[in-house]
């Protein structure tokens, strides 16, 4: 059992889309319910399967777990595996998906088509935590915008055609340099195998092309072709363009996946690729990584202040929050990086359960506008404080998860880099006013709008989704243990992998200041 | 000694007595009557004898003190363009005889062209270099203008007659030269005149020529001029025909000429076919993107491809041709796929050509869109698709060649080159709604298109296996 344990999680979901495909006909509402269903099983399974691998990790082991290997094409290798840097994401993605479907309950048009892209998707989100070779890393990666494509193309709204494309040829661009990169390394160490690839020294001799100086070699230009496909997936800025589209464009469960998963795939990589495979590359490239971060939370965060609507705002607000992710993990320290896995789990709770608030409006008002709204709270209550909920979480109010985060970043980025600190510092100050300001403008205030006199308050049934987002958002934010006792000896690891792989070379700082 | 020889070039003369015989039983019989027939055991003959080579050949045989060699390259090859032109072959029948197309001369020149094609992957020597070459072209000329009535057909025949006829002298013109300095057409005389690194200088120059004769069958940038009004002028099953089995036999015959004859001096090609790859992969990624018909889109789609196929041979390595026979492999099943697609698109019985009526094709028929929406992303080379694979190889034989700029090159185009697979996709999937096409696909058409899907997903564990294959036909050729 445990020899396939992470296949069998992985596979659940496309089983279900195939089953889903070739024996379910028609689109009466019988089969429409029926795709539902199947939907929902195949992803509590999937999440109840999973909680075997959470049960049975071992935190202590700082190396791979649940390891499965098969030979493959050309040298290449099926492997799977999890350690503490990926486990999370994994949880992360089998517990979102059952809220996803249950939020996606109301949709009506292909519903058939819909459940097996979801479906899809997830196996594919899965697969790229898990996989433990570059080019099977780089298939589930790659093959995640397939579904996605389709899933803003499809059931977006009315500008999804240019935002489908946007996203996809975007990401596609970032990735495709990964893929040269990664053609480079096989070429290089012989291999695609992850944990072999971890300790492989590769070349950061400076040598020039075209006359420029390339300090680091070969690990600069590779770091730099992986940050191309991480940097557009995170999104950092300038690169973020594509997600405030794909975003307002996509349904409801779409953005809360993009937010809530996908986007945490850039930092995974940089955390199972950038850091320790090019350390030398990692160094040079530090500052620009830093301050790019910091730009990026200033910037978007101001840009997120003038949103008149509320999905952009919210995915202005998710670049913001990315921004602190990648500085914690190239603050390259304890904190820095426990922060940084702790805020992307913690922010795929709040920001998925943002959009869900967005969605539960929407699907009443068919607007996002800010301006549609006003006075919610005379009339949802309970919306008004689920709402209030996630806005302060997405502050980072201390006892929710947010604030954990967040704390811990700018402790390790302080260490690093004073001056960045500084301005990541400012973010969380300007976070609460686009967010609080939101939230005044759509919740309080009279209720003067003809159009909102009627709305009804959340259903039973959007209760209970919220309802494990605000149990993880306060658990998380209570006691964080829960999440740093999973990640601690990994990142530990890391960051001495790292610091060991530098220390072996001449530091490139002094042989560029000779040059 | 004679029998030997004949002994291993038998499915060739196999071949071209049944084409033969064929033609004169159908003279004297019903003529077109006899058509649809004839197309059926055409195909079934040219699956017979690719089991047959594919199967039961092994090692190098050489016969005709050289001329003729039917290695593992060679085999594989053959197979390849065997299968795909028995495809094409059935699956054109239905809409060429509902059209008064089918004539018996068809599957006859389809088999004389495959003659051709399976000698060029054999050439040994210039002389059958260029009668395999001839023998596939002049029959391709005519079968371009099979619709006799049509402008556009007529006009397609004859503008790949007069360009074929101008790549052909320069092929000649350049077999003339190496001929003069090498002193021999014989391949393996060719290979010891141009020695190791230092070849004469009009040695060089006949590679060139013969290089630029080679791209223009293989349609590559700047030879390229004729395809898309061939392929959008031919009858659909024949440009069918031209976008899978010519094109395998002649990437086959590029790289024997570069390997076998030219294989010592790798660094004098290296750059021409580089240059070649990644001006076909450009103008293939960009001219496509304003195309509305979807056979010129297909056309610059395949021009596009060969680019990828030339960065595998622009390797000069074993790993580089194994790439490219892979690279070919896959890109032929996904042509006869696509075009078992486009064949089936029809409105009140006249084909249509113009991907916008495809405007939401996923709600007529959700089956036919899925398998097309996985084809287009495997040509597009997305991963988890078959075709991704293809990429990787040629990627991979290109940077290990020292080509890092080629292949870099090269996933920039692809990205490019991605926005009009999309933009199909697009049609079917979120255009508006449009005026509906024909319902009903014939079983051949599905049953193709179906198989080249799954074979795009199902591949992914370990592409059936090809990858030996292709290896070990690429160590015949590259020692």
């Amino acid at each position: 059992m445990n020899d396939s344990l992470l296949s069998l999680v992985t596979f659940i979901p496309a089983l279900a889309a195939a089953i889903l495909a070739i024996f379910l006909r028609g689109e009466e509402a019988a089969a429409q319910r029926n795709a539902k269903w199947v939907a929902m099983v195949a992803t509590v399974i999937t999440f109840l399967v999973s909680l075997a691998i959470l049960f049975e990790f071992d935190p202590t082991n700082t190396g791979f777990q649940f390891v499965e290997e098969r030979e493959w094409l050309m040298g290449l290798k099926y492997k799977l595996g999890v350690d503490g840097i990926s486990v999370l994401f994994v949880m992360l993605t089998t517990f979102m998906m059952p809220l996803v479907i249950a939020a996606s309950w109301n949709v009506e048009h292909r519903v058939k088509e819909y459940m097996i892209a979801f479906l899809l998707l997830e196996t594919l989100m899965l697969g790229v935590f898990m996989a433990l070779d570059l080019v099977l890393f780089y298939l589930f990666f790659e093959a995640g915008l397939i579904p996605m494509f389709l899933i803003i193309g499809i059931w977006g709204g009315k500008e999804r055609i240019y935002a489908s494309f946007k996203f996809f040829l975007y990401t596609f661009l970032g990735s495709v340099l990964m893929l040269v990169a990664m053609v480079a390394m096989f070429a290089d160490a012989g291999t695609t195998d992850i944990p072999i690839l971890m300790s492989h020294q590769f070349g950061s001799e400076t040598f020039s092309i075209l006359g420029i100086q390339i300090v680091g070699g070969m690990q600069t230009l590779m770091f730099l072709a992986f940050f191309a496909s991480f940097a557009v997936k995170m999104p950092m800025w300038p690169v973020h363009t594509w997600l405030p589209d794909a975003h307002v464009q996509a349904p409801t469960a779409g953005s809360v996946v993009l937010a809530a998963i996908l986007l945490k795939m850039g930092g995974y990589g940089f955390l199972r690729f950038s850091l320790p495979m090019f350390p030398v590359g990692s160094e040079v490239l530090t500052p620009l990584v830093l301050w790019m971060s910091a730009i990026a939370i200033v910037y978007t965060s101001l840009v997120a202040l003038v949103q008149e609507d509320m999905k952009k705002l919210i995915a202005y607000s998710s670049v913001a929050h990315m921004g602190y992710v990648t500085m914690g993990i190239f603050a390259a320290n304890q904190q820095g990086i426990d922060g940084a896995i702790f805020q992307m789990i913690s922010h795929g709770f709040i920001s998925g359960a943002l959009f869900l608030c967005v969605g539960v409006i929407y699907d009443r008002m068919h607007t996002r506008d800010i301006d549609a709204y006003g006075g919610l709270v005379n009339r949802m209550p309970a919306y008004a404080l689920i709402f209030m909920f996630f806005t302060m979480a997405n502050v980072g109010l201390p006892g929710t998860s947010g604030f954990v985060g967040e704390f811990l970043i700018i402790l390790g980025i302080f260490q690093a880099n004073t001056w960045v600190a500084l301005f990541a510092a400012s973010g969380v100050i300007l976070s609460a006013s686009y967010a609080l300001w939101l939230y005044r403008r759509v919740v309080f205030g009279d209720l003067i709008k003809e159009s909102l006199k009627t709305i009804t308050d959340m259903r039973a049934r959007e209760k209970w989704i919220f309802a494990p987002l605000v149990a993880m958002t306060l658990l998380l934010g209570v006691y964080p243990p829960l999440v740093t006792d999973i990640i601690g000896p990994s990142v530990e690891a890391l960051i001495e992998n790292y610091e060991t792989a530098l220390a072996q070379v001449p530091t490139s700082g002094a042989e560029a200041a000779s040059h | 000694m004679i029998q030997a020889d004949l002994n291993i070039i038998l499915p060739e003369i196999l071949l071209a007595l049944y084409a033969m015989v064929a033609l004169v039983a159908a003279v004297y019989t019903g003529k077109d009557k006899l058509a649809p027939m004839l197309t059926w055991l055409t195909a079934g003959l040219f699956v017979l004898i690719g089991a047959w080579i594919g199967l039961t050949g092994e090692g190098e045989n050489v016969a005709f003190n050289g001329m003729f060699n039917n290695d593992g390259f060679a085999r594989f090859a053959k197979v390849t363009i065997l299968v795909s032109a028995a495809a094409v072959l059935v699956m054109g029948q239905d809409y060429m005889s509902r059209r008064g197309m089918l004539r018996f001369e068809y599957p006859v020149l389809v088999t004389l062209a495959v003659v051709g094609m399976m000698v060029m992957v054999s050439a040994g020597d210039l002389m059958a270099l260029y009668m395999g070459l001839e023998l596939q072209s002049l029959s391709l000329y005519v079968v371009a203008s099979m619709r006799r009535d049509s402008l556009k057909s007529s006009e397609a025949g004859l503008k790949y007659f007069v360009l074929g006829a101008l790549s052909s002298g320069l092929l000649l013109f350049g077999s003339s030269l190496v001929y003069g300095f090498a002193g021999t057409t014989g391949f393996s005389g060719i290979i010891a005149a141009a020695g190791d690194g230092q070849a004469p200088i009009g040695l060089l120059l006949g590679l060139t020529l013969v290089t630029s004769g080679l791209a223009f069958k293989v349609s590559a940038v700047p030879f390229h001029m004729w395809t898309p009004d061939v392929y959008e002028g031919a009858p659909t099953p024949i440009t069918a025909f031209f976008a899978t089995a010519p094109k395998m036999a002649a990437m086959g015959l590029f790289a024997r000429v570069l390997h076998d004859a030219f294989g010592g001096v790798v660094g004098d090609w290296q750059q021409i076919i580089a240059l070649l790859s990644v001006l076909s992969m450009f103008l293939g990624a960009v001219a496509a993107i304003g195309q509305t018909n979807i056979k010129r889109l297909m056309a610059y789609s395949s021009i596009a491809h060969m680019g990828f196929a030339l960065m595998g041979l622009a390797a000069g390595t074993a790993f580089g041709v194994q790439a490219m026979l892979i690279y070919m492999a896959i890109y032929v099943t996904m042509n006869v796929g696509t075009f078992a697609f486009i064949l089936s698109m029809q409105k009140d019985g006249q084909p249509v050509t113009d991907i916008r009526a495809l405007n939401m094709y996923s709600k007529q028929n959700s089956g036919k869109a899925l398998a097309m929406l996985v084809l287009m992303f495997s040509l597009a080379g997305v991963p988890p698709l078959v075709g991704f694979f293809g990429k990787f190889y040629v990627l991979r034989a290109a940077y290990d060649a020292g080509l890092a700029w080629l292949a870099v090159l090269g996933v920039i185009a692809s990205v490019i080159g991605c926005f009009y697979y999309l933009r199909i996709v697009y049609y079917m999937y979120f255009g508006d709604e449009g005026e509906e096409l024909d319902k009903g696909t014939s079983p051949v058409l599905m049953a193709l298109l179906m198989g080249a899907a799954a074979i795009m997903v199902l591949g992914v564990v370990n592409l059936f296996g090809i990858e030996g294959i292709a290896q070990a036909a690429a160590a015949t050729l590259v020692q």
